[in-house]
């Protein structure tokens, strides 16, 4: 039996918006790469995010936020997944996030921010070049 | 503490993190995840573990969310894995079944894994079974398996629950389709889903008029359960008969499913190994290569090749 490792991704929506067309179209984008995309559905709270990180072991997640709310969601799940030792996950976001508010969320830790419109083959590219070398 | 050390007395302990850990290893089938699963397996054996399988759209997911909620009630700790399909074309895979159990994700003794089949045949993933194993030696009391939508032939799932739980659902096929080999004859319990729906009634008939041409006479009858899995209507009545047959299975001491599941699991270990052996000292002897080309070229058959090989170079030994 040959060992295969796959790229594990987490999609996930915190917050209360309920427009998840972007995050499917990613999460597709990402399935049709080879990877296994697991994606939780609308208004996730921080703690069920950082928690299924957790238990489906991925590699890396990708959060899709419309709401405004990215400002208080993203600094709680970054301290979580801080306290539960999952620093090794690689975070990105993606919605709609003005350009004033992006070098702040960087400095929390997220890895890049994707606007609207982005072409799906520059994430994929931006996760195979990013992949958290984990252990 | 050797990393495999490490992971060991994390599961054993219940931490999540290295359950996440051993069950990552075991998926990627990488050398450490042989010596774990041989380290856990005396810790196993003690969970109920209970298949849950049945066409797409049944409503599968759905009632497991109110079936982990049911034996949380109960005091039980549950494990969830929750297999869908990899695609055959890019190897990647969307894993949507934690869409209906956002909730269990943060209750501390509920532990949900999806899992990709990653093209292994039969309705389930090669590292389902082990996978379960991880769960079973960390403390779980219940374990649910959920297989990809099934149709008629996905019935591996044998193979690794104490109790198959067949789903149905009004308007999703006829008596015709009941009455076909497969799924039919590996339930323990049927549950028609749906059942606020009209046709549901006609649903358990069709079931029951197929169980009725059964002859075998087994001392387990398998009950046809109606649920509405949306509002958890039927499911205390379904935990109540999955009870029963952990009874039954414990007190028959006849334990021909756990004689059936260890003698597949040896088969299947000793296909793997000895095929890989084989074909790995093929190679080294350069056979293996030279025949592929005479395949090619259609000079021989892939049967024949085989043979002639195997026996070329194993008659001597």
């Amino acid at each position: 039996m040959q060992s295969i490792r796959k790229i594990r991704v987490l999609i996930a929506k915190p917050g209360l918006d309920s427009h998840d067309r972007g995050a499917k179209v990613v999460a597709r984008a990402l399935r049709d790469a080879g990877m296994e995309v697991i994606y939780t559905g609308l208004r996730q709270t921080p703690e069920q995010i950082v928690e299924t990180a957790l238990q489906e072991d991925v590699d890396v997640i990708g959060l899709s936020i419309l709401s405004g709310a990215h400002k208080t969601l993203f600094p709680r799940i970054m301290e979580l997944l801080k306290e539960k030792g999952l620093t090794d996950i690689m975070v990105f976001a993606g919605g709609i996030i003005p350009e004033e508010d992006v070098p702040e969320l960087k400095k929390l830790g997220i890895k890049e921010v994707f606007g609207p419109g982005t072409p799906t083959d520059k994430i994929i590219k931006f996760v195979l070049e990013n992949l958290p070398h984990r252990t | 503490m050797t990393k495999i050390e490490e992971i060991l007395q994390g599961i054993l302990t219940g931490n999540k993190r290295s359950i996440a850990k051993a069950i990552t290893l075991i998926e990627n089938a990488t050398a450490e995840s042989k010596k774990l699963i041989a380290k856990i397996y005396p810790h196993t054996g003690k969970a109920h573990i209970i298949g849950i399988t049945g066409p797409s759209g049944s409503g599968k997911s759905t009632l497991i969310e109110k079936i982990v909620r049911e034996y949380r009630q109960n005091g039980k700790k549950v494990g969830v894995i929750a297999v869908d399909p990899t695609s055959p074309f890019t190897g990647g895979a969307f894993l949507g079944d934690r869409i209906r159990m956002q909730e269990l994700s943060t209750d501390a003794e509920v532990f949900i894994r999806s899992m990709a089949t990653r093209n292994y045949p039969g309705g389930i993933a090669r590292a389902t079974k082990d996978a379960v194993k991880v769960l079973d030696a960390s403390g779980k009391d219940v374990i649910i398996v959920e297989t990809v939508g099934a149709g008629q032939s996905e019935v591996e799932i044998i193979k690794v629950a104490d109790s198959v739980v067949v789903m149905h659902a009004p308007g999703l096929g006829d008596e015709i389709q009941a009455i076909k080999a497969g799924l039919m004859e590996i339930a323990d319990i049927f549950v028609v889903n749906k059942a606020d729906r009209e046709n549901a009634d006609k649903a358990v008939i069709d079931i029951q008029s197929i169980l009725q041409l059964n002859n075998k006479k087994n001392a387990w009858k398998p009950p046809i359960l109606k649920t509405v899995a949306l509002t958890g209507e039927g499911v205390p009545k379904l935990i109540e008969k999955l009870e029963e047959h952990k009874q039954f299975l414990r007190k028959e001491k006849e334990h021909k499913k756990s004689l059936l599941k260890a003698e597949a699991e040896l088969v299947e270990a000793i296909k793997e190994q000895t095929a890989r052996a084989v074909i790995e000292e093929l190679k080294r002897r350069g056979k293996f290569e030279e025949l592929l080309q005479k395949i090619l070229k259609r000079e021989t058959d892939p049967v024949s090749a085989a043979e002639k090989l195997l026996e070329e170079s194993f008659r001597k030994v």
